[in-house]
C-alpha cells in the first residue's frame, strides 16, 4: 500500500516537514556532542539528544503523515517511541555502571570514589580511585 | 506543492542522520576506550532506525516501519549484551 505525498494539504506538509527537521537536526546535534565532548561520562549524555526528541520529531511527522494520507488514524510509530523512550536509560545505565567498574579497577583519574553508604560498607584503603 | 515540501523534508533529514551516523562511526573507530566504541554502536543504530522511518514517509510505504521495530529491539538486546560483557567479562554467567 503506497500513500503518495502529493494529497496531503499544505499545512499538514509543513508540519510533517518541521517534525522531520527538528529530529533529525537534534539527532545530529546529539551526534555532533557525542564527538566533541572531552571524557565519557559527558559523551554519554549527548546521543540521549537523539533518543529522546530526535526519535520523538520523526515519529511525530511520521504519524501526521500516515494518518492524514491514508485517513485513517496509525498511531503504531509509538510502540518504537515508548520501547525506545523505556530501553534507553536502561542501556546508558548499564554502560555507565561498566564503564565505572572498569575505570575503579584501571585506577584511571577523574573517576568518582565511593560513598560510604552505612558503617559497614566504609571504603577500604584500596577502594580510593587515586591511591 | 506539499510533495515538493515533503521531498525536500525527507532529504535534508536524510542527509543529517547518515551524517550523524558517520560521526559516531568516527567515535567508534577512534574511541579511546571500548565503552567509547559501544556508546558510538548504539548512536548508529538509532539513527539507522531513524533513518529506516524517514525512508517510508519518503516513499509512503507503510513496510519501513516493520524493519524499524526489529532493529530497535535487535539494537537494545545487543547494547545490553556488550555492556554486560564489559562489567563482568561474559554474557551468560
Amino acid at each position: 500500500m503506497i500513500y503518495p505525498a502529493a494529497d496531503l494539504s499544505l499545512p499538514i506538509a509543513l508540519a510533517v516537514a518541521f517534525f522531520l527537521l527538528v529530529g533529525a537536526a537534534l539527532a545530529l546535534i546529539g551526534a555532533i556532542g557525542f564527538l566533541r565532548l572531552p571524557t565519557f561520562y559527558e559523551r554519554l549524555h549527548a546521543p540521549a539528544l537523539g533518543t529522546s526528541w530526535g526519535i520523538g520529531g520523526i515519529m511525530l511527522a511520521s504519524m501526521i503523515y500516515f494518518s492524514v494520507a491514508s485517513s485513517r488514524l496509525v498511531i503504531h510509530e509509538v510502540l518504537i517511541g515508548i520501547f525506545v523512550t523505556v530501553t534507553t536509560p536502561v542501556t546508558f545505565m548499564l554502560l555507565a555502571r561498566a564503564a565505572l567498574h572498569r575505570d575503579r579497577t584501571a585506577r584511571s583519574h577523574g573517576v568518582p570514589r565511593k560513598y560510604p553508604i552505612g558503617p559497614e560498607e566504609r571504603p577500604r584503603e584500596d577502594d580510593e580511585p587515586q591511591a | 506543492m506539499s510533495a515538493v515540501i515533503i521531498y525536500t523534508a525527507v532529504a535534508i533529514a536524510q542527509f543529517m542522520l547518515v551524517v550523524a551516523m558517520a560521526i559516531a562511526a568516527i567515535r567508534m573507530f577512534r574511541g579511546p576506550r571500548a565503552q567509547d566504541r559501544i556508546i558510538g554502536l548504539d548512536t548508529i543504530y538509532i539513527n539507522a532506525m531513524l533513518l529506516l522511518v524517514t525512508f517510508g514517509i519518503g516513499t509512503g510505504r507503510v513496510i519501513y516501519f516493520e524493519a524499524a521495530l526489529v532493529i530497535g529491539l535487535l539494537g537494545f538486546v545487543s547494547t545490553v549484551a556488550l555492556a554486560k560483557f564489559l562489567m563482568r567479562g561474559e554474557v551468560i554467567e
